[in-house]
């Protein structure tokens, strides 16, 4: 390649990048993250980036196609024989990439491994209770209760041959209070479409297509070469000069130099991740100027807030009109969104001035404003933003953005009084992950990410019975209605969903997912 | 000497010492890594156990003293992102670090020192004058600046170098190296210019002050007195003095374009110790900083200690004192 890039040099920048990419291999997708995978065992950590890398080497029992619908993989069928017990028929003749058969010990190990009490992934597989191996293509999966989202989460537990594990002493996940390595962590052994050839952290971890894999391929790659490339300007400026065919995320304020430029594109897409900002909901306020009430219990202040920022302006002058703006506090694909609830009205400083006056806080207030300021796109301008559209109906905000590590422990930790976060229902894509997480009153596992305390009896109830419906239509009727509850009671101003914001040279088509997890077992290249 | 240079290694510990708790009391305010290790729907119980885990529900007095025990071992722990062993995985980016700043030294030694010696010995030349404001260019322009505008140039415009990463590395033993492939030559271009254009600057600057000192001393007048030519008086004579401090100041030097590796190998995604040390800090991952600030620490002990012991060889009047 050296010598034809110094051939090359004289010709023209468009006509070089386009024979550039015909040297590299016409069927070698070389793509770039902003940073990199985190390891190479699944079940070592839940980063959505790593997950969805590692989708290509690595399968569960089912997987999410192209329309984020549960179809099966490594299970061709399954049925609850019991209500707390869900029976797999396994595929047949499916091999590992080292040649070993696929049978039902391996299904045993792999989740064993997943729910083991070390494990950092266990609570992706929550309702596991034990896994029996029925025979050799068959297996029974134990469930502590009802579960009805059981095979949302199986989309995101890897299968790993056990006697690869065994040999290499990797049957459990890698264990940080031992500290010591686990060979699963930089070594890989998958039914997948693509097999593990090299890695290199943070430089390149390449990719081959696997030959036998069981499945028609409906790609026409013959390898990925993965490198991270955490700076901006360098991952777009490497797509411009032709080394690399595909980028995640292209910055928004970037999308139109790409789109202008000889041979490359932007593929935008709606996500499921909302951004909202959640809300202090206890006796007191930690930044502000009152210390006897909090005005955010008054259901009124909590409109008021959401009624004076003006979403459609953020859309346009932040978001470069590629955002999504949203009444609810989940995406349209997620089951329990519903269209006729997700109406937003427009901003309205007059009545939100009124609203705040009624509740007796006409005068205004002060109020902490916690936002990350790396971790979803354009946060930091949001939140400014919003402290000057509040600024307008007399609420001044005390805005702190700091990197997200430091924002969440401040979250997370009941710090803040109204606080910036993103949530895509992953891996559950459900309502009943907000249920859950977001709006149940905290404590007994649920409303781990509720720091505010908020508390809404009826929505917990909803949450109860949502968990344990079997009834698919029941079931999805009762988290639109707890949507509705929590919209009409403003428990979480929801803002937008953010987009997700590829890039690819021309000649390269990829899929885009709105759980922005790139599914390259789709992708071609003319 | 002995004992000069035992109470010297004793400093150089209290130093480790004190460099590695102000590291350890900064990791407070960089945030929770039990948020970014597990999931989101994890329950509060379950981020609990993990911190107990990992012991970081103990004081930082006793965090502190696991880490200087197991530091003297060699023993860093495992990275929390990463799941790998910290000296294993310092010891597989230092090669990519060790070999840029290097590059970078050398780029620097060969741009600066001929320039500064050209505009001491032709103070009011026009090429000198021009070498003088484009240093001061070279000192003021924040270096990201000046490597997005090489990429720029060099790969997106030009096409004629990679904007990213090392290219082919060769394997020698343990030692991952650039220097012996094409594209590993070719990659490590525009970041030794990026990191090495500072220290052009410094270097040319430095040695153009130092030799018109020597130029205006009397051994160099005595010895135009004597005869000699320009070339021996400026090149025999007056260079070798001049380059004495220089020398001191670019091994000093060397130690801090480790550290200011990190803003290069960020720009250029070059997979070396200041990548790893960025990431670890969106991460939290403590042990990895810890690591690495404990190791260049060490670097900068080491390298004034070697300074000093050899400032002892050259000065007999410190071994007097002593």
């Amino acid at each position: 390649m050296t010598l034809t890039t110094r051939l090359k040099t004289g010709i023209a920048v468009g006509a070089l990048t386009a024979l550039l990419a015909g040297a590299a291999g016409a069927n070698t997708l070389r793509m770039a993250d902003s940073s990199d995978i985190a390891a190479m065992d699944p079940h070592s950590m839940t980063e959505s980036n790593t997950i969805g890398f590692l989708n290509h080497v690595y399968e569960g029992l089912v997987r999410y196609n192209q329309d984020l619908e549960v179809e099966p993989a490594l299970a061709t069928s399954w049925e609850f024989v019991e209500p707390t017990r869900l029976r797999f028929s396994l595929r047949e003749g499916v091999t590992f990439h080292n040649g070993n058969p696929f049978t039902a010990d391996d299904v045993v190990a792999s989740l064993e491994r997943a729910a083991h009490e070390s494990s950092p992934v266990k609570s992706n597989i929550p309702s596991m209770a034990s896994v029996e191996k029925v025979d050799d293509l068959t297996v029974d999966l134990i469930l502590t209760g009802p579960d009805p989202i059981v095979l949302n989460y199986l989309t995101n537990i890897h299968i790993l041959d056990r006697e690869w594990m065994e040999e290499n002493d990797a049957l459990l996940p890698a264990d940080m209070r031992g500290g010591r390595e686990n060979y699963a962590v930089a070594n890989s052994n998958g039914t997948g479409p693509f097999i593990l050839e090299s890695r290199q952290p943070d430089a390149s971890t390449v990719l081959t297509v696997n030959e036998d894999w069981w499945d028609e391929p409906q790609h026409n790659l013959t390898r990925i070469e993965f490198s991270p490339i955490g700076s901006d300007a360098t991952r777009i400026a490497a797509l411009l000069s032709g080394e690399l065919d595909f980028i995640m995320p292209a910055p928004l304020q970037d999308i139109d130099r790409i789109n202008r430029s000889d041979g490359a594109k932007a593929i935008i897409a709606p996500a499921l991740r909302t951004i909202m900002l959640g809300m202090n909901q206890t006796e007191k306020l930690h930044n502000s100027n009152l210390t006897d009430a909090n005005p955010l219990q008054d259901r009124r202040v909590r409109e008021a807030l959401w009624r004076a920022i003006d979403m459609e302006l953020i859309r346009k002058k932040i978001m470069r009109d590629m955002s999504r703006n949203s009444a609810l506090l989940v995406a349209p694909p997620v089951p329990g969104y519903d269209a006729a609830l997700d109406v937003l009205p427009p901003a309205d400083a007059e009545k939100a001035k009124a609203l705040l006056a009624e509740a007796g806080y006409g005068d205004g207030f002060e109020v902490g404003l916690d936002c990350p300021n790396s971790r979803y796109v354009n946060d930091e301008e949001i939140c400014q933003a919003i402290t000057s559209m509040w600024s307008r109906i007399g609420v001044k905000a005390n805005l702190s953005s700091q990197t997200p590590s430091k924002h969440f422990e401040k979250v997370l930790g009941g710090g803040s009084d109204v606080y910036m976060v993103g949530w895509a229902t992953l891996p559950m894509l459900d309502t009943y992950s907000v249920l859950s997480a977001l709006l149940h009153t905290p404590g007994e596992r649920m409303g781990a990410w509720n720091p505010g305390r908020y508390s809404n009896a009826e929505l917990d109830a909803l949450t109860a019975k949502v968990a344990v419906e079997l009834d698919t239509d029941k079931r999805t009727a009762m988290m639109t209605e707890a949507l509705k509850i929590a919209r009409d009671d403003v428990a979480i101003i929801p803002l937008h969903q953010q987009p997700l914001a590829w890039a690819v040279r021309d000649g390269v088509n990829i899929p885009a997912a709105a759980d922005n997890k790139p599914r390259l077992w789709y992708a071609t290249i003319d | 000497m002995i004992a000069y240079v035992l109470r010297r290694l004793m400093q150089s510990v209290l130093v480790m010492l004190a460099v590695a708790l102000i590291a350890f009391s900064m990791f407070r305010f960089i945030g929770d890594p039990v948020n970014s290790m597990l999931p989101e729907n994890a329950s509060v119980e379950d981020r609990q156990v993990l911190r107990e885990q990992l012991g970081l529900d103990q004081p930082v007095t006793t965090q502190f003293a696991k880490f200087v025990t197991g530091a003297v071992q060699g023993e860093f722990g495992v990275s929390y992102r990463n799941k790998r062993a910290v000296s294993e995985m310092i010891a597989e980016r230092l090669p990519a670090t060790l070999e840029l700043v290097l590059a970078a030294a050398v780029f620097a030694l060969l741009l600066g020192v001929p320039m500064g010696i050209y505009a001491a010995l032709h103070p009011k030349g026009f090429l000198a004058n021009t070498l003088n404001v484009a240093s001061l260019i070279g000192i003021s322009v924040p270096t990201f600046v000046t490597g997005i505008l090489l990429i720029l140039i060099f790969s997106v415009w030009l096409n004629w170098l990679p904007s990213f990463g090392r290219g082919q590395t060769v394997d020698i033993g343990w030692w991952s190296t650039g220097f012996l492939t094409v594209s590993g030559l070719k990659s490590l271009i525009l970041p030794a210019v990026m990191l090495g254009l500072f220290q052009v600057t410094l270097i040319m600057r430095l040695v153009r002050a130092e030799m018109m000192e020597v130029l205006r001393s009397d051994f160099v007048r005595f010895a135009r007195a004597r005869g000699l030519s320009n070339r021996a008086v400026h090149f025999g004579h007056a260079l070798g003095n001049t380059l004495m401090p220089v020398i001191t100041i670019v091994g000093l030097q060397l130690g801090s374009m480790i550290a200011f590796a990190i803003i290069t190998e960020t720009v250029f995604q070059w997979p070396g110790m200041g990548l790893l040390f960025i990431q670890a800090v969106s991460f939290a991952d403590i042990p990895v900083m810890s690591a690495y600030l404990v190791l260049v620490a060490l670097v900068f002990v080491a390298i004034n200690m070697i300074v000093d012991l050899l400032y002892f060889a050259i000065d007999p009047r410190l071994s007097v004192r002593a």
